[in-house]
């Protein structure tokens, strides 16, 4: 198809869908005036019933508990398929660890090396802080996640890579998704065996506003802290072992 | 005025879409469907709004106070990482495919045809 | 015991534990624990298939049963159909993993876990009864197939034809969410049964039209109807023949099924009155796309293109028998799909093993190589023949309730695409045999697609492997016994008559009443006029396999001009099929458009 038919095909779909959309949301409340009953009843037990201050968490991994699981695979199965996608080129160009002679540091600038290492610390506390506290405040597995993540990537940028070689110890990585998405799923079963439900809320509440609360919350979110580091390691490292691969290519 | 956010939605919608169709490299086609999968953000977040509403965090206010809808927040959130794995996984395959065709434009890659 | 959960649980924490040791395991112990857990979830899903006969079962997640009339929780909602779907992926599951047992490149454990996440994908969009959890499954099955897809990296067009699928597919899935986002804004709740009481007491505008619509878009593309299509050839063609099996026999038959869910248990009481409307326009999108899966499936050199094809046209006649709205035209797409599902998924089995074997999926270059596999052309042709609906097969059975069902509603005109879909798409599969089995025929054009020579299984060419050629004959025995177990069909019509009751679904889930048992209905044995329609349809196979076989051979000005006239129709049909992925969403776009213009006409 020559481009100016596809951009004719294109025009007239792309007419008639925003035609579509604005009529179809025409139909929606006034921003603002959403009165669905679910959200009101959900927003309102989730203190009462879990003592946990984050309804939006008790929504998540309680009531909501299994989509939440099935987000986390998704997730997991992203990294996988990179992995998969990615793996030719791997071991085609796989290379012994050089030894430590020819370790080259990451950034070239000094100062971006000793900010780096020195910021390294506080941002896995606080990445551990925000996927611990996850049903007391914003935050929670994913977030956390995703700043754990961050923080071990620091330690890459701060320091050496060894020249072509590969970029982190692997093992460690799928080891780390693998426990917190099979592990989210096996506290499920700890519902089933304990209170007769998949993901059925098994540990005594305790009380509002302390970080035992919310009943299996925490261990949750720690599942799902752990596999979205995993798993964004290895997708990330992934890319960056192909920037390597290139780089390779043109030294 | 009140259906300012649902237009942002759609025109987000139907601007990505316009760039899919359009491109010519395939990190902007990804970056593209980003944006068509950030109306679906838009569209959620504005639904589960309540005017006067604040976080629902019962961390430091009364229960009784008025929130906004806790489940467009979960539905977002799940809507971001399915979003992002996408990404990943497309990113990976634009990798390959700079790699088996020398270029990242849609128009010279003709291996499938009929 | 509640067995729902497991289904899909097992396969999870057996993903999970394979990539957490993923160092330690070596491929022997990946393959073997992927394969218990899949026939573990055949286990399960056999057993919730035999129990819901008694009425339908709900099960909610995290112990959140409904509260006052509102559903708090998840719920897995198990019927008739949703359990018998799930067992069939997961019989196919298993039928794939055995395929992939002496497979070259596997890059275990990575590919087991991902065979393991698109099960449980599958397993748990046919059993759930949420929206949202829908949505969520839809997208575990969707990722992990993107990844699949690509699988064989070492080829362009993998590459190509897997990026196709992803992008296509995510925009397909964001018309749904955003669907989904339409009903939560209008109704408040995400439960399927609660959405159709709170839509049927809010008004019925605008906004519930252009809901479904989305909703029905974006499961289209994934079930490949007509404009949503052009990705399935793409991606069926260079993907692992195993993993090719499973997507043609499963997940295009997923997209209409979850339409038919969506509408019965959830907009049907909302837009009940419009229901003339809707079968109209699911009809002709039906026929138009089984016409345009036989004509182009015709026209392929590339054997797996060619069933690629043959896989969209009987979704354009599954949706022929969804959109007929009565539990006639359900219970003949289901017995269609679950034969078909056989049929072709033994297809894709022979062609895996003529690929090992001759080392070309290209008609051209099998012709060259003579006659010879008498055992696997003998498979590919019982194949061939349950495309064309022939009296043992189960598709005749599915074919006869279809054409009485379509009669009944007055739309006896559709029986002709019927018969043409499966009259084409059985003389393209009895041509290819007798190219490749028998060496007939004569070197065309070049073939449009460039063949695939690199071998995909281990071990030499001379000998067909027994792990590829038996699941292949099982497969092909499994689409005759649906035709010839008795009670078979009638257990089908009384679980489409559970499948298109949704006032029932509403009071199990929400009210916990027992669901309605599975009537027994009255034996069934298909008319005089269903054996005409087969017999025509059969001669009809024969001068379409006839006509590409020798055709060149006849000369006459009738037949060069029919050609002629048939070129000037076909050539801008290939054209379009040009693979790419601007033109693919261009005519996404447009199909949108096309589907919510006509539901507005319909359904207002």
């Amino acid at each position: 198809m020559s481009s100016r038919v596809r951009y004719a095909v294109f025009g007239t779909g792309a007419l008639g869908l925003a035609v579509l959309l604005v009529w179809g949301l025409a139909g929606l409340p006034d921003l603002g005036d959403f009165a669905g009953r679910y959200g009101h009843v959900l927003a309102h037990s989730a203190v009462p019933q879990r003592k946990a201050t984050s309804s939006i968490s008790v929504t998540t991994f309680d009531y909501r508990g299994i989509d939440t699981l099935i987000e986390e695979f998704i997730l997991f199965t992203a990294a996988v398929g990179v992995m998969v996608l990615l793996r030719v080129q791997r071991a085609e160009e796989e290379v012994p660890a050089e030894p430590e002679a020819v370790r080259r540091p990451t950034a070239r600038s000094a100062s971006l090396r000793s900010l780096g290492a020195a910021l390294v610390g506080p941002i896995l506390v606080l990445g551990i802080y925000i996927v611990v506290h996850g049903h007391l405040t914003p935050g929670g597995g994913f977030q956390g996640g995703v700043i754990l993540m961050t923080a071990l990537f620091l330690i890459y940028l701060a320091g050496s890579h060894m020249n072509l070689g590969r970029l982190r110890p692997l093992g460690a990585m799928e080891a780390s998704e693998g426990v917190g998405a099979a592990g989210f799923a096996v506290i499920g079963l700890g519902g089933v065996v304990l209170a007769g439900s998949y993901l059925e809320n098994f540990i005594a509440p305790g009380q509002v506003g302390y970080l035992v609360s919310g009943g299996d919350l925490p261990l949750l979110n720690i599942a799902v802290g752990l596999e979205v580091m995993g798993a964004l390691l290895v997708v990330l490292g992934e890319f960056l072992d192909q920037r390597l691969l290139m780089k390779k290519g043109q030294a | 005025m009140s259906f300012l956010p649902y237009g942002v939605a759609a025109w987000l919608l139907l601007i990505g879409l316009y760039g899919i169709v359009t491109s010519r490299n395939l990190v902007h086609l990804i970056v593209c469907l980003t944006v068509v999968q950030s109306s679906t953000y838009v569209l959620l977040l504005a639904i589960g709004y309540r005017s006067g509403g604040t976080a629902p965090i019962f961390a430091d206010i009364p229960s009784s106070r008025r929130v906004v809808d806790p489940i467009v927040a979960t539905l977002t959130l799940t809507d971001v990482v399915v979003e992002a794995t996408v990404a990943a996984l497309l990113l990976a395959l634009a990798v390959q495919a700079h790699r088996r065709f020398g270029t990242l434009d849609p128009n010279e890659m003709g291996a499938l045809r009929g | 015991m509640d067995v729902a959960p497991y289904a899909v649980v097992v396969p999870l924490i057996a993903a999970g534990v394979l990539t957490g040791l993923a160092t330690q395991v070596n491929r022997a112990i990946a393959e073997t624990l992927a394969l218990a857990a899949a026939i573990a979830v055949t286990v399960f899903c056999a057993i919730l298939l035999v129990r819901v006969a008694a009425g339908a079962e709900v099960y909610w997640f995290g112990g959140w049963e409904p509260r006052a009339g509102l559903a708090i929780g998840v719920s897995f909602t198990v019927d008739t159909f949703g359990a018998g779907l799930a067992t069939l992926c997961s019989v196919l599951m298993v039928a794939a993993l055995v395929l992939m047992w002496r497979y070259r490149d596997t890059d275990a454990p990575h590919f087991q876990t991902l065979m393991l996440l698109f099960l449980a994908g599958m397993v748990g969009f046919c059993l759930s009864g949420d929206l949202f959890n829908m949505f969520v499954f839809f997208e575990l099955m969707s990722v992990a197939a993107f990844a699949l897809a690509g699988y064989k990296i070492d080829e362009d067009e993998a590459v190509e034809g897997s990026l196709n699928f992803a992008v296509t597919n995510t925009i397909g899935s964001f018309l749904i969410l955003t669907g989904i986002a339409l009903v939560y804004g209008r109704t408040g709740v995400l439960n399927l049964a609660q959405i159709s009481g709170t839509l049927l007491d809010g008004p019925h505008d605008g906004l519930v039209v252009v809901a479904f619509c989305l909703l029905a878009a974006g499961f289209f593309v994934k079930a490949a109807v007509v404009p949503f299509h052009f990705w399935l050839a793409d991606a069926y063609a260079v993907a692992p023949t195993p993993v090719c099996l499973l997507f043609a026999g499963a997940m295009s038959e997923l997209g209409i099924y979850a339409v038919g869910r969506i509408w019965f248990d959830g907009f049907a009481d909302a837009l009940a009155v419009h229901a003339d409307g809707l079968r109209t326009v699911l009809i002709v999108a039906g026929c138009l796309t089984a016409l345009v899966g036989a004509v182009m499936c015709v026209l392929q050199d590339h054997i797996k293109r060619l069933l690629a094809f043959a896989t969209i046209a009987y979704v354009g006649v599954f949706l022929i028998g969804l959109g007929l709205l009565t539990s006639d035209g359900v219970a003949g797409a289901a017995v269609y799909i679950v034969a078909d599902g056989l049929g072709k998924a033994a297809l894709f089995g022979a062609a895996g093993v003529v690929q090992h074997r001759r080392r070309s999926v290209s008609l051209q270059r099998l012709r060259e190589l003579g006659p010879g596999m008498a055992a696997t052309g003998v498979v590919w042709v019982v194949g061939a023949l349950s495309f064309a609906a022939l009296p043992p097969f189960g598709t005749f059975l599915g074919k006869s309730l279809l054409e009485d069902g379509l009669v009944k509603e007055g739309y006896g005109w559709a029986i002709a695409v019927l018969i043409a879909t499966s009259a084409l798409t059985a003389g393209a599969a009895l041509r290819a045999a007798g190219a490749m089995f028998l060496g007939w025929g004569e070197s065309g054009p070049p073939p449009a697609t460039e063949e695939e020579s690199v071998p995909e299984e281990e071990g030499t060419p001379e000998r067909t492997p027994a792990v590829l050629f038996v699941p292949t004959v099982v497969l092909a025995l499994g689409a005759l016994a649906v035709g010839l177990v008795p009670g078979l069909v009638e257990a089908f019509e009384g679980a489409a008559e559970q499948f298109v009751d949704g006032s029932s679904y509403t009071a199990v889930v929400l009210r916990g009443a027992n669901g309605p048992a599975l009537e027994a209905a009255s034996s069934y044995s298909a008319p005089a006029s269903a054996y005409v329609y087969s017999a025509l349809t059969f001669a009809g196979a024969l001068a379409v396999a006839a006509v590409g076989l020798f055709g060149s051979r006849v000369r006459g000005s009738i037949v060069a001009r029919t050609s002629d006239a048939t070129q000037a129709v076909v050539a801008p049909l290939r054209a379009l099929h040009s693979g790419h992925i601007g033109d693919y969403v261009a005519w996404l776009v447009a199909g949108v458009a096309l589907l919510g213009g006509s539901f507005a006409i319909a359904l207002q």
